[in-house]
């Protein structure tokens, strides 16, 4: 390793540029603590007295917690789903692979380029036909889907880092797959599992795109609900913030706390 | 209790044949060692008899009963890897009573077998530690361990011994033997290292690029090499190689021409051989059967001088060329860049004719 020291002209820069990066939230989460008329005051005012008003306005209003569950709901909900059907996926592709496995592995990847808007249509009609719109299960459904080839592939990664030679020790010791699966891998790969949740719950979370469009009042989540506020409230800034730092808080928190995890979880296999 | 046969067993990868047509028997409670280069096709011959890998041609029999199709659990064989795949979130004691505990065996017999087992390899201080806690040469003991508990009829090692050093290599190798001995079961060893092979085996399957080179028992293998090629893998140093012309094969000696000027003449063999006089052959001689002498068939200067103690190694640069190395516990004759002769043991060595199949050998047994 490197132990270059860094140049105090470098160190400036790399601040500048953080700075410049989070100004944006920095300033919403100034605003949401400001009263609307001195939201808007020209110039901006950088001294005030912070109120909480904005948060009350913005709570009794709009059923904040409502939405707040169905984030909750959904996050968790399609997480859990999405690892319960790439744990087995993952496990046969890391060590029963066949001809078409990296290829299936490449197209699983290359979904995840098609912009959401492209299946629009189609989900939607068959959201409409089935009755899953505006429904909690129904989110639940295409938040899995959209998280699956990204959990699939961190789960594959995490499974060939795994000696193959173990699992052939319990194969020839009359461990079938599914105990396999349970006493060797579940545990093994456990750091690696609660990565890929970790980012799946992250995702889903800030999911806007079909939270907008597929949800209504009664399956919205946070995304929907500060999609949907902005446009009557649009130009109550004070209160448009205070309802996105609610909508944001939680799962920055969340990030927070499990970013030691999430970090170590995603470089595990380059730094090996 | 365990006997394997394998009739032309092969193995394809794609296009690619690693294992060609093998034929062997192993009988029970034998100790047969696969030994040949890296990439001969050792692994993918064990794997196959373990069950890890399927058979592409030709049929296995365990006791009779022929294997192919048979899960790997259910052939009654353990397998023990170059690697000890050893299960690292679980305890020594774990990782022996895993499979029992998997096949719902009752605690009190799981615990049993694992004293037994920790008892054999001298494991009782160790098992409530985790592998990673544990000497190379522990974790070893601990994979052979889990085999054991099983009671498998039989045992697959592939390579247990690589990843020691060399003074606890040797040691294992003893202590397998023994093994081998108390247990009473069939063993297949794989190694690279022909001491291995040497040391341990009831019998020695020599491979070369997934074929059969030779079976035999360790010393049929040093005095009667089958090819040019086990001639070479087996012994160390290696045999030593002299092209030749078969000059005159007469019905009680035959004549074989090293050089213009020297020849060297021995009693035919009971069959004649099956060559053309003038013929090319290749004329192995072990190191040990060498010997300096005031004038004989070989001449050269001495290139290098190897002290080991017991014996001493010398290297001569053959006149014609090529170098011989020489065994012998005479220290007091040879100085680097000498002048020697060498002769020949009178009833030691093989013959091999162009394609490298032994004509026949002078040997003991
Ligand atoms: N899964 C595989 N796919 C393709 N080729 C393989 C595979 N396993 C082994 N081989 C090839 O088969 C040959 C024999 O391999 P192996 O049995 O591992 O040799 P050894 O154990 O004697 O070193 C090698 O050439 C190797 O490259
Ligand atoms: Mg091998």
């Amino acid at each position: 390793m490197n132990e270059q020291r860094a140049s105090l002209p470098g160190t400036i820069a790399a601040w500048v540029v953080a700075f410049l990066m989070v100004f944006p939230i920095l300033w919403m989460a100034i605003t949401a603590f400001k009263t609307e008329s001195e939201a808007i005051a020209i110039p901006p005012l950088l001294l005030f007295r912070p109120v909480l008003s904005s948060f009350a306005a913005a709570l009794a209003q709009s059923g904040y917690l409502h939405f707040a569950l169905n984030s909750i709901i959904v996050s968790l909900g399609s997480t859990v789903l999405a690892i319960l059907i790439a744990f087995p996926a993952a496990y046969a592709m890391a060590f029963q692979p066949g001809r078409h496995t990296q290829d299936l592995l490449v197209w699983m990847l290359s979904t995840k380029m098609l912009p959401p808007v492209g299946v629009l249509v189609p989900i939607y009609l068959i959201f409409r036909d089935t009755g899953l719109l505006d429904t909690v299960e129904g989110l639940v459904i295409v938040d899995t889907l959209m998280n699956l080839p990204i959990v699939v592939w961190m789960l594959f990664s995490f499974f060939r880092d795994i000696p193959r030679d173990i699992l052939e020790a319990a194969h020839m010791d009359g461990v079938g797959p599914r105990k396999q699966m349970m006493h060797l891998l579940l545990p093994l790969a456990s750091p690696g599992i609660a990565s890929a949740a970790l980012l799946a719950i992250i995702l889903s979370w800030n999911e806007a795109f079909w939270s907008i469009n597929l949800t209504a009042a009664h399956a919205g989540t946070l995304a929907a609900y500060i999609a949907r506020y902005s446009a009557p409230e649009g130009l109550f800034w004070a209160k448009l913030s205070a309802a996105s730092v609610l909508a944001v808080a939680p799962i920055l928190l969340f990030g927070c706390l499990a970013q030691r995890r999430l970090v170590r979880g995603l470089t595990v296999g380059a730094v090996k | 209790m365990a006997k394997l046969e394998l009739r032309k067993v092969g193995k394809f990868y794609g296009g690619f044949e690693a294992v060609k047509s093998v034929d062997l028997t192993v009988e029970d409670r034998e100790f047969v060692v696969f030994v040949g280069p890296s990439g001969c096709g050792k692994t993918t011959l064990l794997r196959m008899i373990a069950g890890l890998e399927d058979i592409s041609s030709g049929e296995l029999f365990i006791d009779g009963a022929r294997a192919n199709a048979v899960p790997p659990d259910k052939r009654g064989l353990a397998m023990v890897f170059q690697s000890y795949a050893l299960y690292p979130h679980m305890t020594v004691a774990g990782n022996m009573g895993f499979a029992l505990k998997m096949a719902g065996a009752p605690k009190a017999e799981i615990a049993e077998k694992v004293q037994e087992a920790a008892r054999v390899l001298q494991l009782e201080p160790l098992l409530n530690r985790r592998p990673r806690m544990l000497s190379g040469g522990q974790r070893q003991r601990v994979a052979i361990g889990r085999a054991i508990v099983r009671s498998p009829k039989g045992f697959l090692f592939d390579e247990p011994l690589s990843n020691l050093d060399a003074a606890l290599r040797v040691q294992m190798r003893t202590e397998l033997v023994k093994l081998h001995q108390a247990l009473a079961a069939t063993m297949i060893y794989v190694t690279h290292d022909q001491v291995e092979a040497m040391t341990m085996a009831d019998r020695i399957v020599v491979l070369e690029g997934g074929r059969v080179a030779q079976v035999g028992t360790p010393l049929e293998l040093y005095h009667r090499p089958a090819n040019l090629f086990v001639a070479g893998f087996i012994g160390s140093p290696k045999m030593n190689f002299l092209s030749a012309r078969a000059v005159a094969i007469g019905p009680r000696e035959t004549t074989l021409e090293l050089a213009p000027d020297r020849v060297l003449a021995f009693p035919s063999p009971a069959p004649a051989l099956a060559i053309a006089p003038g013929a090319a052959v290749t004329l192995g001689v072990r190191p040990e059967h060498l010997r300096f002498v005031e004038s004989g068939p070989l001449r050269g200067v001495v290139d290098v001088v190897e002290h080991l103690g017991v014996e001493t190694l010398v290297y001569v640069k053959e006149s014609s060329g090529g170098t011989v190395i020489v065994r012998t516990d005479d220290l007091s004759r040879v100085r680097q860049g000498e002048t020697v002769s060498l002769a020949l043991h009178p009833d030691r060595g093989s013959l091999f004719d162009t394609a490298g199949d032994a004509l026949f050998h002078l040997s003991p047994t």
